[in-house]
C-alpha cells in the first residue's frame, strides 16, 4: 500500500516511521521542511500530569512509553529526551486539595504521581511560598526539532521517501471517489492508495484540500527563553492552576507557566493560550502575564534576562481532542491533526494508531489504545465552534 | 504636585504625535524637524548621548579629549541637538537617552513602544511609550563572516574599533591590521592612524574597479570623491599600505591574537592559494558591511524588501512611510547609505508627517532634498554592488571554526545539518543552536545564511530579517512589574 504524508511536523514524523514499519510504502511531504511548523514552536514537553483521566491521558501514557522506545532505538541524546519528571506546585493552601485529588484519580489509570509535602527539597530554588507539590516522574522532556528530524531520518532509512518544499492543492480521486493521490501546487500528481493529513494547525485547510475538511483551528501561545544560567530549574515546574486552564474552553487569555531548564542552559517559560486566529504580533501584557507567574514560582527569575519569546498557532479542535481515523466522507483519506498543546507528546502512540487504521490491524493491539474517540466522526456531527 | 510630577502626569494621559526609535543622524533630524514644526516627540536611542553610531560621542561630563576631530559634520550635529534641547525644555520633546527599545505592540490608537530604562545599573525599568506614529530608524550593526581564531581577544569588528576610538578615545592596540570591504575600511584607518596607531595595513576585498561600473553615480556627488581622495592622502600621510583583493583568512595567538593570514582573492571572491602570508599585529578590525537593525518593523509586520549588498530593507514610499500605517522607516533600515542619506532620509519623514497633519509648508522646498537623495541612494547602490561579499568566504573555515561563538557550534556542526537537509539559515538553527544565544543570531546569522545556502544572498533573494519579538533583553523582573495600564 502506497501512503502520502501530507506534513513532516512530528505528527508526520511519527505516522510515516509508524506506517514504513507497518509494511506501507511511504512518502512524506511538506510545503516547507521536517519541523518548520507548529512542531518548532512548542516547549517539547511530554507531559502525563497535566491531562484528566481520558482518553487524552490514555494515548498520552502509551505515547509516553513509546517515547521511551524511541530513545532506546534512536538515541537519546538524537532527540535530546529527558526524563526529568515534572513537579506540580500548590501555590496555596486552597489549590492542595484539588490537586492531591487529580493525582489520586490520575494513579488510579496508571499515572505514576507522589505526594511532596516540602517542594524546596525537590526545587532548591523554588518560592518558600509553596504550600505542597505532587511529584510525576513519567513527565519528560524532548527538543521537538530534532526529535522529529531524528523520527524522519530514520523513517528514511527505512525507505520513506522525504519531499520537501512540496504543497498539496488538491486531491487526485478516482472514478469510484476514492482519493487516489494528491495534486501538489506545482501541477504534479503523486500516486497514493491512502493519505494521511497531518498539517496540524493547517489540517483544516489540507483537509479540505483533499474533500474532507475537519475543524482545526489555531490558539496563539508565547514562549520566554532567558539567557543561558548554571543548572538552576531541574525538573519541569508548574503550579497547579495550569490543570484547570488546560482543559478550559473560554476563549480569553489563559496564562498559567511551565517553567524548565533546557541543556543549552536557558530557561523556558511557556505558555500561554490564547484564541486569537493566526493573529501574528506580539502581546507585551501576555507576555508580562508569564514573566510575572515564573518569578512567583521562581524568585531569582526576577534578576534573569529574557533573551527571546517565539510564539506559535496549536491546532485545536473544539473538543480539545485530536483527529485520528479515516475520513467518513472520503475514502483513502485519513486524518491524524489537531493535537493542541500536546502533539509532541502524543506523536508516537499517534503514528501507531494511524498505521493500525491503514492497516486494518487492531489499533488496541498496535496502539494500546482505544481508537474510538479519536475518530473524525464526532467532529463531523457536533456543530464547529464559532471563535 | 512638582512640576516633574506634572509633566509626567500630563505624558501619560498624551499619546505623542511620533515616537522615535533611534537617535543617530536620521532619527534626530526626523525628531527636530517634526518638534519645530509643532509636533509633540518622544525620541528613544539606547546610547547616553545623542548621535548613533555616527556621531558616537562619550557621555556628558566624562574625562574626554581630543576625540572631536573624529566627527564629521559636527556643526550639523550640534545644530541638531540643540534644537532637540530646546523642545526638550519646553516639553515638545520627550527625550530618553538610556532607553532600549524591547518590543512593538500597534492598535488602532496608534503604536506601543516598550522600552526599558537602563539607565540605573541592576534596576532596570520597562516603560511604556504611546505614540500616533513611529519612526523606525534605528540604524545598523557591523556585518561578520567568522574564520579561524575570529573569536580571539584582539579581534573586532571595523565598526567596534571606531567605537572604541570615537566613544572612549581608545585604541584597541599598537599594531592593527583592517579588512573586510567597503569605504568605511579607510576612516577607521586613518582615525586610528591619527590616534597614533601604526596601522599595518587596509585589506579591501573587493577590486576598487568595480566602481567603474557606477562612475555616473559617483560622478553625480564630487563630495564623496573628494572624501576618498582625502582618505587617500591620509592613507599615504601615514604610511599605510592599502591591499586591494586581499583579505583576512585567520588569526593567531594563545591569549589574544598576535598574528594574521592574510591571502589573495580571486575576481569571483576565491581564495587564492600560495598567497597566504602571515602578519603580526595585536588587534585586527574586520567589517563586511552592516546589516539593518530591523526587529520592531519586523515585529509590526513591515514588508520588507531585497538589497545588493544581500540585506533585507524596510520598503518605503516617498514619505518614508512604511507598509503598515502609522509606521515609518529611515536610514540604515532602509538600506545602508550613510549618515547623510540617513539624516536626509529622516527629514523626509517628517516632512511628510507635518504635510500629513496640515502643518507643512508648500513641497517646493523640497526638490533639492529630495535630489540629493536620489544621488546618495544611487551613490550607495553603487556602493553595495562594488563591495559584496566574496563569494568563496567558506573556503577559509575549518572544521572547528566556531560559526556561532553564543552556543559555541563549530563549522562541522553545521555542514551536517546542510548535508542532512537543511537549506536556510533558519532550519541550521533549530538542528544546531546556531543563533539561539546571547546575540540571537546578529553575529552568525548571515554567516550561516551562506553557509545553508551554499551562497551569498543578494538583492533577489536577501538573507531573511531574523524576527526577534524581543529587541533587546530585559530581567523578568522588570518584565513582571510591567505597567498594565499605566502609560508613561
Ligand atoms: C507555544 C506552544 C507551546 C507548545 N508546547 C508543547 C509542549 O510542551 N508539548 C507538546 O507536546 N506540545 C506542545 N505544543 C503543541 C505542539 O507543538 C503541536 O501540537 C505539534 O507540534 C503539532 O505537530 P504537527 O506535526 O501536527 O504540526 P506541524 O508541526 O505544524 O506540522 C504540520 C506540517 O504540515 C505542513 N503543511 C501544511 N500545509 C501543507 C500543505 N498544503 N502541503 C504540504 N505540507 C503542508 C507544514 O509546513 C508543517 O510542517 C506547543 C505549541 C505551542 C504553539
Amino acid at each position: 500500500m502506497r501512503v502520502v504524508v501530507v506534513g513532516a511536523g512530528i505528527i508526520g514524523a511519527c505516522v510515516a516511521r509508524a506506517a514504513v514499519v507497518a509494511g506501507c510504502e511511504v512518502v512524506v511531504l511538506d510545503r516547507d521542511q521536517v519541523g518548520s511548523g507548529t512542531t518548532s514552536r512548542g516547549e517539547g514537553n511530554v507531559l502525563v500530569s497535566d491531562k484528566p483521566p481520558g482518553p487524552e491521558l490514555d494515548l498520552a501514557l502509551a505515547s509516553r512509553r513509546r517515547w521511551q522506545d524511541l530513545g532506546d532505538e534512536l538515541g537519546r541524546d538524537a532527540l535530546e529526551l529527558e526524563s526529568k519528571g515534572g513537579l506540580v506546585v500548590a501555590t496555596s493552601q486552597a489549590a492542595l486539595e484539588p490537586l492531591s485529588r487529580l493525582a489520586a484519580a490520575q494513579r488510579e489509570v496508571g499515572v505514576e504521581v507522589e505526594a511532596v509535602t516540602d517542594p524546596t527539597h525537590v526545587e532548591p530554588f523554588l518560592t518558600p511560598e509553596a504550600a505542597g507539590a505532587q511529584w510525576y516522574p513519567q513527565d519528560a522532556q524532548v527538543q521537538p526539532v530534532l526529535a522529529a528530524a531524528a523520527v524522519l531520518a530514520d523513517a528514511r532509512r527505512r525507505g520513506v521517501q522525504y519531499r520537501p518544499g512540496t504543497e498539496v492543492a488538491a486531491a487526485r480521486t478516482g472514478q469510484d471517489g476514492r482519493l487516489r493521490g494528491v495534486v501538489t501546487t506545482s501541477g504534479e500528481v503523486i500516486a497514493a492508495d491512502a493519505v494521511v493529513n497531518c498539517a496540524g494547525t493547517w489540517g483544516g485547510v489540507v483537509g479540505r484540500r483533499l474533500g474532507g475538511e475537519v475543524p482545526v483551528l489555531p490558539r496563539k501561545g508565547f514562549v520566554l527563553v532567558t539567557e543561558p544560567l548554571p543548572p538552576s530549574v531541574r525538573h519541569k515546574v508548574y503550579s497547579a492552576d495550569y490543570v484547570a486552564n488546560v482543559a478550559a474552553s473560554t476563549e480569553g487569555l489563559e496564562t498559567s507557566c511551565v517553567v524548565e531548564g533546557t541543556r543549552g542552559g536557558t530557561i523556558l517559560i511557556g505558555a500561554s493560550r490564547e484564541r486569537v486566529g493566526f493573529d501574528r504580533s506580539m502581546s507585551p501584557l501576555t507576555v508580562q502575564r508569564l514573566a510575572a507567574q515564573a518569578v512567583a514560582l521562581f524568585p531569582f527569575l526576577a534578576g534573569v534576562q529574557l533573551l527571546r519569546v517565539y510564539r506559535g498557532f496549536r491546532p485545536y479542535c473544539p473538543d480539545h481532542l485530536p483527529v485520528i481515523g479515516p475520513d467518513p466522507r472520503v475514502a483513502g483519506l485519513f486524518h491524524a491533526c489537531g493535537h493542541e498543546g500536546a502533539g509532541i507528546g502524543l506523536a508516537p502512540a499517534t503514528g501507531d494508531l494511524v498505521a493500525a487504521h491503514l492497516t486494518g490491524l487492531d489499533p488496541m493491539l498496535v496502539a494500546g489504545v482505544d481508537p474510538a474517540p479519536f475518530l473524525p466522526e464526532r467532529l463531523l456531527r457536533i456543530p464547529e465552534e464559532t471563535s | 504636585m512638582t512640576a516633574e510630577d506634572r509633566r509626567a502626569h500630563t505624558r501619560a494621559h498624551t499619546r505623542a504625535d511620533l515616537l522615535v526609535a533611534g537617535g543617530g543622524p536620521a532619527g534626530l533630524t526626523a525628531a527636530a524637524t517634526a518638534a519645530s514644526g509643532g509636533l509633540s516627540v518622544v525620541l528613544v536611542d539606547s546610547g547616553h548621548a545623542l548621535g548613533g553610531q555616527y556621531w558616537r560621542h562619550p557621555p556628558a561630563g566624562a574625562q574626554m579629549s581630543g576625540t572631536d576631530g573624529f566627527h564629521h559634520d559636527l556643526t550639523a550635529y550640534r545644530s541638531l541637538v540643540d534644537t532637540i534641547s530646546g523642545h526638550a525644555e519646553t516639553g515638545l520633546v520627550d527625550l530618553r537617552l538610556g532607553h532600549h527599545a524591547w518590543t512593538v505592540r500597534r492598535d488602532e490608537d496608534g503604536i506601543e513602544l516598550h522600552v526599558v530604562d537602563r539607565r540605573r545599573p541592576g534596576a532596570d525599568r520597562a516603560v511604556v511609550l504611546r505614540g500616533r506614529r513611529l519612526l523606525v530608524a534605528s540604524g545598523a550593526y557591523d556585518r561578520q563572516l567568522p574564520f579561524p581564531g575570529w573569536d580571539l581577544p584582539g579581534v573586532y569588528t571595523a565598526g567596534a574599533l571606531q567605537a572604541l576610538l570615537k566613544g572612549g578615545g581608545v585604541a584597541a592596540g599598537r599594531r592593527v591590521l583592517v579588512a573586510g570591504t567597503g569605504p568605511f575600511l579607510l576612516p577607521v584607518a586613518v582615525g586610528l592612524a591619527d590616534a597614533g596607531v601604526r596601522v599595518v595595513g587596509v585589506h579591501e576585498a573587493n577590486d576598487p574597479r568595480r566602481w567603474l561600473r557606477h562612475a555616473r553615480a559617483v560622478a553625480a556627488l564630487p563630495g564623496k570623491a573628494v572624501e576618498g581622495v582625502e582618505y587617500a592622502a591620509a592613507l599615504l600621510r601615514h604610511r599605510i599600505p592599502v591591499r586591494v583583493r586581499s583579505t583576512v583568512v585567520a588569526a593567531h595567538g594563545r591569549e589574544r591574537v598576535e598574528a594574521v593570514t592574510v591571502a589573495r582573492l580571486d575576481r569571483d571572491g576565491r581564495l587564492i592559494e600560495g598567497t597566504q602570508q602571515r602578519i603580526a599585529v595585536d588587534a585586527v578590525g574586520v567589517g563586511w558591511g552592516f546589516t539593518p537593525q530591523l526587529e520592531l518593523a519586523v515585529s509590526l509586520g513591515c514588508e520588507l524588501i531585497g538589497s545588493e549588498d544581500g540585506n533585507a530593507v524596510v520598503d518605503v514610499d516617498a514619505w518614508q512611510r512604511t507598509s503598515v500605517p502609522g509606521v515609518l522607516a529611515a536610514g540604515e533600515t532602509t538600506g545602508i547609505g550613510g549618515a547623510l542619506l540617513a539624516g536626509l532620509e529622516g527629514r523626509l519623514a517628517a516632512e511628510g508627517l507635518l504635510r500629513e497633519v496640515g502643518c507643512g509648508a508648500p513641497s517646493v522646498r523640497l526638490r533639492p532634498v529630495r535630489r540629493a537623495v536620489a544621488r546618495q541612494r544611487a551613490f550607495s547602490r553603487a556602493m553595495r554592488e562594488a563591495h559584496p561579499v566574496p563569494a568563496g568566504w567558506p573556503a577559509w573555515l575549518d572544521d572547528e571554526t566556531t560559526i556561532c561563538r553564543c552556543e559555541e557550534v563549530r563549522h562541522r556542526v553545521v555542514r551536517e545539518a546542510v548535508a542532512s537537509g537543511a537549506s536556510d539559515g533558519r532550519q541550521v538553527k533549530q538542528l544546531t543552536r546556531t543563533g539561539m544565544g546571547w546575540c540571537q543570531g546578529r553575529i552568525c546569522g548571515f554567516a550561516v545564511e551562506c553557509l545553508a545556502r551554499g551562497e551569498v544572498p543578494g538583492v533577489a533573494a536577501p538573507a531573511p530579517a531574523s524576527e526577534r519579538l524581543v529587541a533587546a533583553p530585559l530581567t523578568l523582573g522588570a518584565l513582571a512589574r510591567l505597567p498594565s495600564h499605566e502609560v508613561e
